[in-house]
């Protein structure tokens, strides 16, 4: 079948598309976006996390037809005009090892700081609950939310 | 396999009636897992999230109707003081991204033991709409839907339009046994719902029998002994936790063993209780 969507402010149309694909599959295999990350497809690690409408979900539980006139923003999404401040925190952090995860990291933790200006260490971990690192430890993690919180802050 | 996407209810319910082996799909949470390792190769897949009235709840004076594919955080972000038993429960599910996705109306499709919507549905006296192109609608309530494991009342020409919940007439609480505090299906879980117009007490237990369950002699022990005036006796409290561990019929599996989860379901049991009790004289005292 054909899906139609928005991707990063662009409509995009894949072609082909099997009826159970996810919308993960079509991102990274079919419009050149290998930003999510694909590791569990179980909804489990939380790297394929990525925008639909405006709410961050697993892509790799959204059917690709779920996507048809949808918009959906990926991690590569957020860097459009130089990286966000979310993306720049990170690495500044150390909040990068493997980097698998980060990507999905990033996503959901942009999401926290659109809806909370200063969110507190519980918040932050209640928002990341559903995103797994095997490398950091996520105290990095915990510090990369926290600067990019400051800068967002203060460049409102 | 087929994608059958219908923008309309009425087409949504022409579809599963042409094509009962259909798999409607909602926020995909279980419904994807299934078909990304290949335990599921259904022929059509029947995507509902287009049927806008499905996504949306609405209230009619005391009666909440939510429809089946709203997902958890709406019901987290405008329904916890309605229906806090079922909001708490939402706030339990899985992750964010998973709660932006996951549903009510998917947790009674999939109809587990240990999905985590069941307890307060049944302790709050739930009812769960359905409907079929040839035969209407009707209305389940929620003790008579839950039919085995993984098998529910629901026809296979049917879908789940909505749940019909009343506004809590009294506190409500949910609790569940887990290793971590998110990502974690239930060991047990445990809801409590008072309704003190009726003098009754409301039950839900989870993952801890083929079917979601309420603790019956539970509800009709404090029905006949409970004192609404009064603070609650510690041997009241003890007979209650051992009446809803004695409804139970959990097995051993790898999550937990079926002692552990009776122990767990009269400590679940005892500490909503006490929970509510708390609130229910704070209530009557202001
Ligand atoms: C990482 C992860 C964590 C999870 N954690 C929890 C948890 O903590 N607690 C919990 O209870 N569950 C949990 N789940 C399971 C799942 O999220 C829930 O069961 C959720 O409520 C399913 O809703 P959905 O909309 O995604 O359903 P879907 O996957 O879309 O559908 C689920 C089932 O319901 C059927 N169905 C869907 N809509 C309808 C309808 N309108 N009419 C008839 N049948 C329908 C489908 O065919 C399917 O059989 C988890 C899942 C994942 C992947
Ligand atoms: S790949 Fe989607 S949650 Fe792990
Ligand atoms: S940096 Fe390697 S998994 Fe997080």
């Amino acid at each position: 079948m054909r899906v139609t969507f928005t991707v990063n402010g662009r409509e995009e149309t894949a072609e082909d598309v099997w009826e159970g694909e996810s919308l993960l599959y079509v991102l990274r295999e079919r419009l050149g976006l290998p930003g999510s990350k694909n590791a569990c497809e179980q909804g489990e690690c939380g790297s394929c996390t990525v925008y639909l409408d405006d709410a961050p979900v697993c892509a790799c539980l959204v059917a690709a037809g779920q996507a048809q006139g949808r918009r959906v923003r990926t991690v590569e999404g957020l860097a459009e005009r130089g990286l966000d401040p979310v993306q720049e925190a990170f690495v500044e952090s150390g909040a990068v090892q493997c980097g698998f995860c980060t990507p999905g990291l990033v996503v959901q933790a942009h999401d926290l700081l659109e809806r909370v200006e200063r969110p507190s260490d519980a918040e932050i971990r209640e928002a990341l609950a559903g995103n797994l690192c095997r490398c950091t430890g996520y105290e990095k993690i915990l510090d990369a939310v926290k600067l990019a919180a400051e800068r967002k802050a203060a460049a409102r | 396999m087929e994608f059958l996407r219908p923008t309309t209810w009425a087409e949504a319910l022409a579809a599963k009636a042409d094509q009962p082996d259909a798999v409607p799909l909602q926020g995909g949470t279980d419904v994807m897992v299934e078909i990304n390792f290949s335990v599921r190769r259904p022929p059509a897949l029947l995507d509902l999230t287009a049927v806008p009235e499905l996504a949306t709840w609405s209230r009619d004076g005391d009666r909440y109707r939510i429809g089946a594919a709203v997902p958890y955080s709406t019901i987290i972000a405008e329904l916890g003081g309605a229906l806090p038993g079922l909001a708490q429960a939402a706030r339990t599910v899985g992750s964010p991204q998973i709660r932006n996705r996951g549903s009510v109306g998917g947790n009674l499709g999939a109809a587990s033991p240990a999905g985590d919507s069941h307890p307060p549905l049944l302790a709050a006296g739930a009812a769960v709409e359905v409907e079929s192109r040839e035969r209407g609608l009707r209305t389940i309530p929620a003790e008579e839907f839950y039919l085995g494991v993984k098998r529910s009342a629901l026809l296979p020409d049917e879908l789940i339009k909505a749940v019909r919940v009343e506004r809590a007439a009294g506190p409500q609480y949910f609790a569940k046994v887990g290793t971590r505090n998110a990502m974690v299906i239930a060991v047990c879980s445990f809801a409590v719902a008072l309704h003190p117009g009726e003098r009754r007490v409301g039950t839900g237990l989870g993952s801890a029998a083929p079917t979601p369950r309420r603790a019956l002699e539970a509800e009709e022990f404090l029905a006949a002994e409970l004192d609404w005036s009064a603070p609650l006796e510690p041997a009241l409290l003890a007979r209650f936790g051992e009446l809803c561990a004695s409804a139970a019929a959990p097995i051993d599996d790898v999550r937990g063993t079926a002692d552990y989860r009776r122990h767990a379901i009269a400590v679940l049991a005892r500490r909503t209780l006490t929970w509510a009790w708390q609130d229910h004289l704070e209530r009557r005292a202001a």
